[in-house]
């Protein structure tokens, strides 16, 4: 169902998220991808404030392209980077920072999926290389982090978002994830694919 | 014809190739979308529509990874340009990526330091092929880094036949899911050798869409690949759907007895490329 979403949201609200939900958020994103994962996770580990609050927003996983304009910063094309490199941290990432709602592309592996059920989060997917798109719906640059020492692509930019979508839930806080539901007909169709291929 | 004319006009089919997709890809996006049956799958085919449409009207790029910078060039032997190309290109790399803007994507992977304008050492990576005459062709291709992680090379025992590679390409789109942002366009390199076969895959998606291979055979195995794939399922990103690639390229070279060396080169949807031509007199065509 279509749902039109106002960050922050609470667990419960998130809990109540599910496969095949499409969102349109408003808010704050910050995005993340392995290098600004790296940087908070070290930040955690050592005990330090982070300069803001993950969990009143959402994590995108995005390496913006983003222009100085007018002593600010223009966002010129933002859509979502491959999630599963993150995997390697995402579990642990989630644990530390309790952000609820999760934006990438291609989903995520089974260590991001106990996450989400444990802290009470979905992984949304947004359509991959759509960063015109995306960058229409976000109406602000709010501030960006680490970005002397991560550069353009890896650092933390915090984004006012309005409508930001649509965001297909494939992974929910309830065990439900579109990829698996779809595994079991694409391996029957790959069967299929196969036993033509022997004809042939 | 002044190097400041050439680097413009290498900067403007960089714009052209990061900003507007090619019509027969766009093309073969719209047909795409009319055969889908999935809602998950149609609702990313709009959405990719309508992104391409949003980028082509604000000159804007379609996809903010906008790519590895990575020339095709066609050079005539003749051509008075031959050795002042390459740095032609390496200036309007620099000026592009602060113009159009483009994302700086080049990382030394030693110290990790990004130098913030699209160069580095083999980049904007030329790949020089020799040709008779006195034209130079350059062709642009940004390639992206999620479909660029999909490329694979693999070396089948020649034993496993054209069935073997047909079931190689199919079982490799299908483990790749959404990952590298289909309906993708698959380049097929057969033979040469492991760095050839991914070359010549590489060199098969430059072709437009809809164009076949010239020999009916490969044609033919082309055709054959592409509704193989599209039985799989995968569809639109991977949410399922009727349309996992748009289009099956081949490109073969003769093999060593003992090999069959099959490069499998994925380009995501963004399919983006633009060409200059240079010729003898000076003349610079864009498109």
């Amino acid at each position: 169902m279509k749902r039109e979403l106002t960050l922050p949201i609470d667990e419960a609200a998130a809990r109540e998220l599910r496969v095949g939900d499409i969102l349109y958020v408003t808010g704050q994103l910050f995005t993340a991808r392995d290098e600004a994962h790296h940087v908070m996770l070290e930040a955690h580990a050592k005990g330090e404030e982070l300069p803001f609050d993950p969990a009143g927003m959402a994590l995108f996983h995005c390496g913006p392209v983003v222009r100085k304009a007018d002593g600010g910063w223009q966002v010129i094309a933002a859509g979502p980077t491959t999630s599963v490199r993150m995997e390697l941290f995402e579990d642990r990432f989630l644990e530390a920072f309790r952000p609820p709602i999760v934006i990438g592309k291609g989903g995520m592996g089974d260590r991001t999926q106990a996450a989400l059920e444990t802290v009470g989060a979905v992984y949304t997917h947004y359509t991959g290389g759509a960063g015109a798109l995306a960058a229409g719906r976000i109406e602000r640059v709010k501030t960006v982090y680490w970005l002397e020492e991560l550069g353009m692509p890896e650092a933390a930019w915090i984004f006012d978002a309005r409508n930001f979508g649509p965001l297909l839930v494939t992974m929910d806080s309830a065990g439900g994830n579109l990829y698996k539901q779809l595994e079991p007909t694409i391996a029957e169709n790959v069967k299929a694919i196969h036993a033509r291929i022997e004809e042939g | 014809m002044t190097a400041a004319d050439v680097k413009g006009v290498v900067v403007e089919a960089m714009r052209i190739a990061a900003t507007q997709l090619p019509a027969d890809v766009v093309g073969a996006l719209r047909a795409a979308r009319q055969r889908e049956t999935s809602e998950l799958g149609a609702a990313q085919l709009d959405a990719i529509l309508e992104n391409v449409d949003i980028a082509n009207s604000g000159s804007i790029p379609m996809c903010q990874d906008t790519g590895i910078q990575t020339f095709f060039i066609e050079a005539g032997t003749g051509s008075p340009f031959l050795s002042r190309i390459k740095d032609w290109i390496e200036d309007a790399v620099v000026e592009a990526t602060e113009a159009i803007p483009l994302r700086p994507n080049t990382v030394d992977p030693f110290t990790g330091v990004n130098p913030g304008n699209n160069t580095g050492r083999f980049m904007p990576f030329v790949n020089w092929e020799l040709t008779d005459g006195d034209e130079i062709v350059i062709t642009v291709l940004p390639k992206g880094g999620g479909s660029e992680n999909m490329s694979t090379v693999k070396m089948l025992p020649p034993g496993v036949g054209l069935k073997g590679i047909e079931k190689a390409v199919v079982d490799h789109v299908v483990s790749c899911q959404g990952k590298p942002c289909p309906p993708t366009i698959v380049g097929v390199g057969i033979g040469g050798g492991a760095d050839i076969a991914l070359k010549l895959g590489k060199k098969a998606v430059l072709r437009p869409i809809g164009s076949a291979h010239p020999e009916p055979a490969a044609a033919s195995f082309e055709r054959e690949l592409l509704e193989l794939i599209n039985m799989s399922g995968v569809g639109p990103m991977g949410v399922g759907g009727a349309t996992t690639s748009l289009a099956v390229h081949v490109e073969y070279a003769h093999r060593h007895p003992a090999s069959l060396p099959l490069g499998i080169l994925i380009q995501c949807w963004a399919d983006r490329r633009a060409h200059v031509r240079l010729t003898a007199d000076g003349t610079i065509e864009v498109s």
